[in-house]
This record gives structure tokens, C-alpha cells and sequence, in this order.
């Protein structure tokens, strides 16, 4: 247990690996240590930040969705609207198409009635001076008598 | 055992004795091949094997951590960089906890202290005669010493010096950081004017200068005692007969790999526990 010159050449050696330590070991390592934490958060405030973000999307997700199925639910009653709208409006076609058909067959009808009647009416008087000459045996003057025949037609 | 001692004794003192170079009293340079020639040399002697190994180690630490921290980066860490990583998030864990300065030197220092010392001290746990016997080998087939004369101490903390050297370092900055922090003045004032005030002053440097004193005095000695006579122990266990030793040997390397971490734990505590009082004023 002698004390003597290993005591001040430990202590060079110590201060020398000391400063060494210090200059060459501690700052590099320290540095990565800091770096690597500071990723470390960046990166969990980057996962707090994508999974906010996530919420904010679903909720408009979630919300366009709502809005599409009240637009389809919109959409679909106008349209069944509509078609109530042009089945009736058909039906008012129809009807008023009939009616007119109906009129017009009538109208027609009425026309071939007064044809007939005039066709019978201007028959009446051969006829009537066929059945006269007939039953008086003689031939009747159609000009003086036509007259008479005409008046009984017309009242016909 | 190559080193065939005549007596227990004698085997164990030169298990103790380190290879000391220095200058014999009749003026020649040399290395002491007794006890006696090693003492008579003084203080001008140097212990070869402390430095050799100590400084050995010291290198094999920075190399290690210099290696990693070339290459270290900030994304997922391997192998060699982890461990370094692990060791400097520790001390720096502990200097941090202790120290709320700011200051440069003292985290590195406490990695210094407790990855060197560690290493210093687990050179306790290469069996006590392996490398002797190789330094002997060396010594007598290399530089022509005489068998049985080379000494060779393998642990460096089992040499006081060496202990000493570092809690002398550590005492400077101690020193060194109480005037740069608190002046002249200050440091004088702490240690006179307290704690009874400027009528007690001669008692109270008495007592401050005593307390500071026995910083660099009991961390040195801590150190030292604990590993000398865990060494002394081993040293012990080696003189049983060879059948034995393992019984003994074994248990007290595994309790013995708890106190190298803590004895180097505790002095790299220590010395920041101390920096950081010298940068605190009262």
C-alpha cells in the first residue's frame, strides 16, 4: 500500500478519458438519445392528430350519408308525386277525349237524321201523288197540285 | 500454481504486492523485486500494472462507446448501441435526478467513473492466479526476471492509488466548481462561516475542512477497501486445496458481481452528489 507517482498518473489518465468521454462519446450519443424522443413524440402527436382526424371524417361521412338518404327520400316522393300528377292527368285525357268522341258521333248522327229526313221528306210527294193518281184514276196535274203535296211534305 | 510460494503467507503478500518501477536507494532505476524494495522506493515509483490495466480498460471503454457513438443514430437502435444507449440514459437518469445545474462535464464524468471503475473492478473476477501467471511467464521468459518475482496485480481498484487518483480529480473539481459557482469568498465563507456563525470561525473551519477532507478520503477508501478485500478473499479461497475452491469461489464471485456494480454505482453517485453540492449555495 505504498503511495507514490501511480496516483498522479491515474489522475492524468482519468482527466484524459474524462475529456475524451466528454468530447467524443457523451454529445453524439445524448444527441440521438434527444432526437429519437423528440421522433417518438412527434410521432405519437402525429397518431393523436390521424386519429382526430379519423373521428372528424366519419363524422362527415356520417353526415353526407344522413344528407344523401334525406335527398333520395326527397327525390323519391317528388318523383311518385309526379307520376300520381301525370297518371291523373291521363285520366282528365281520357275523359275529355271520350266526351268529344261522343259529341262528335252525336253531331254526326244528328246530321245523318236530317239527311234521312230530307231524303224521306223530298219522297213523300212522288209518292203521295203516285198513290193519288191511283185513287183518282186520273193523272193529276203535278204542277197544280205540287204545291198542296209540298205544304203536307213540309209539315211532315 | 507456477508461482510455488514456501509458505501461505507468502503466497498471499505476493498476490498483493504490485510491479512497482522506480529508483532503488542505491540510485539505479529498476523494478522492485521484493516488498521491501518496492516501499524503500518512495513516492517517486510508479505501480506498471495499475496504469498497464487501467489504462487498458479505460481505452477499451472509450473505444467501445466511441464506436457506437460514430455510428449511433436516432432510429431503431442495435446490438453495441443499445447497450451504450442503456448505460448513458442511466447516468444521465442519475445525474439528472441529483444535479439541476447546468453543466457539461459532470454527466460525462459519471459515465467515465462507472463504466471505468466497473471494468477496473471486474477484473476481480478473473481468477486470482490466471493472470499472474501469464505476467510471470512474461516476466521471467521475456525480460529475464526471476521466477517468483514478478509481480503482477491484476485489479486496479485493490491499488490505492488508483482510487485515490480519481477522488483526488474529483476533489479538484469539487474545489474548483465552489469557487467558480460561489467566488472566493463565497467558498471561504462557506467554509468558516458556518454553522455557528463568524464568532466560532476557527471551529468551524475545523469542521467544514474535516467534512470536505473526507470526501476524496472516504470515496477513495471505499472504493479500495471494498475491492482489496474482496480480492483478499479470493486470494483466501485460492490457498484451499484445489478440490474445494469452486465451493467457496463461485458463491463469492456472484455476490462479488453485485458489489462491482455497486462500489462503481456508488462512486459515480458520490462524486455527482458532491458536484452538485459544490454548485449549490447554502
Amino acid at each position: 500500500m505504498n503511495l507514490n507517482l501511480t496516483l498522479v498518473g491515474q489522475a492524468i489518465s482519468f482527466a484524459i478519458f474524462v475529456w475524451f468521454c466528454m468530447k467524443y462519446v457523451w454529445p453524439p450519443v445524448i444527441a440521438a438519445l434527444d432526437e429519437r424522443s423528440k421522433k417518438i413524440a412527434d410521432g405519437l402527436e402525429a397518431a393523436n392528430r390521424a386519429s382526430r382526424d379519423l373521428e372528424l371524417a366519419q363524422e362527415h361521412a356520417a353526415q353526407l350519408s344522413r344528407e344523401s338518404k334525406e335527398n333520395a327520400a326527397e327525390i323519391i316522393e317528388q318523383a311518385n308525386k309526379r307520376a300520381n300528377q301525370i297518371i291523373d292527368e291521363a285520366n282528365e285525357q281520357v275523359i275529355a277525349d271520350g266526351k268529344r268522341l261522343r259529341e262528335a258521333a252525336q253531331v254526326e248522327i244528328e246530321q245523318d237524321v236530317l239527311r234521312a229526313k230530307e231524303a224521306l221528306r223530298s219522297q213523300v210527294s212522288v209518292l203521295a201523288f203516285a198513290g193519288a193518281e191511283k185513287i183518282l184514276g186520273a193523272t193529276i196535274d203535278e204542277k197544280a197540285h205540287s204545291e198542296i203535296v209540298e205544304k203536307l211534305a213540309k209539315e211532315l | 500454481m507456477a508461482i510455488e510460494s514456501p509458505t501461505t503467507s507468502a503466497y498471499i503478500q505476493h498476490h498483493l504486492q504490485n510491479l512497482t518501477f522506480g529508483q532503488h536507494p542505491d540510485g539505479s532505476w529498476g523494478i522492485a523485486h521484493s516488498a521491501k524494495a518496492a516501499s524503500e522506493m518512495g513516492f517517486w515509483a510508479i505501480h506498471l500494472d495499475t496504469m498497464a490495466v487501467s489504462i487498458a480498460l479505460g481505452v477499451l471503454f472509450l473505444w467501445l462507446f466511441r464506436m457506437a457513438a460514430k455510428k449511433v443514430s436516432a432510429d431503431t437502435p442495435s446490438g453495441l448501441q443499445n447497450f451504450v444507449e442503456l448505460m448513458v440514459e442511466f447516468v444521465d437518469g442519475s445525474v439528472k435526478e441529483t444535479f439541476h445545474g447546468k453543466n457539461k462535464v459532470i454527466a460525462p464524468l459519471a459515465l467515465t467513473i462507472f463504466v471505468w471503475v466497473f471494468l477496473m473492478n471486474a477484473m476481480d473476477l478473473v481468477p486470482v492466479d490466471f493472470l499472474p501467471v501469464v505476467a510471470n511467464w512474461v516476466g521471467v521468459n521475456v525480460f529475464g526476471a526471476t521466477d517468483g518475482h514478478v509481480y503482477f496485480k491484476f485489479v486496479p481498484t485493490t491499488d490505492v492509488n488508483a482510487t485515490l487518483g480519481m477522488s483526488l480529480s474529483v476533489f479538484a473539481l469539487i474545489i474548483y466548481y465552489s469557487i467558480k459557482v460561489k467566488g472566493v469568498s463565497g467558498f471561504v465563507g462557506e467554509l468558516t462561516l458556518q454553522p455557528f456563525g463568524k464568532w466560532m470561525i476557527p471551529f468551524n473551519l475545523l469542521l467544514e475542512g474535516v467534512g470536505l477532507l473526507a470526501k476524496p478520503v472516504s470515496l477513495a477508501l471505499r472504493l479500495f477497501g471494498n475491492l482489496y478485500a474482496g480480492e483478499l478473499i479470493f486470494i483466501l479461497i485460492a490457498v484451499l486445496p484445489w478440490g474445494l475452491q469452486w465451493a467457496l469461489s463461485v458463491p463469492w464471485a456472484i455476490f462479488h458481481i453485485l458489489i462491482i456494480v455497486l462500489q462503481a454505482f456508488i462512486f459515480m453517485m458520490l462524486t455527482i452528489v458532491y458536484l452538485s453540492m459544490a454548485h449549490e449555495e447554502h
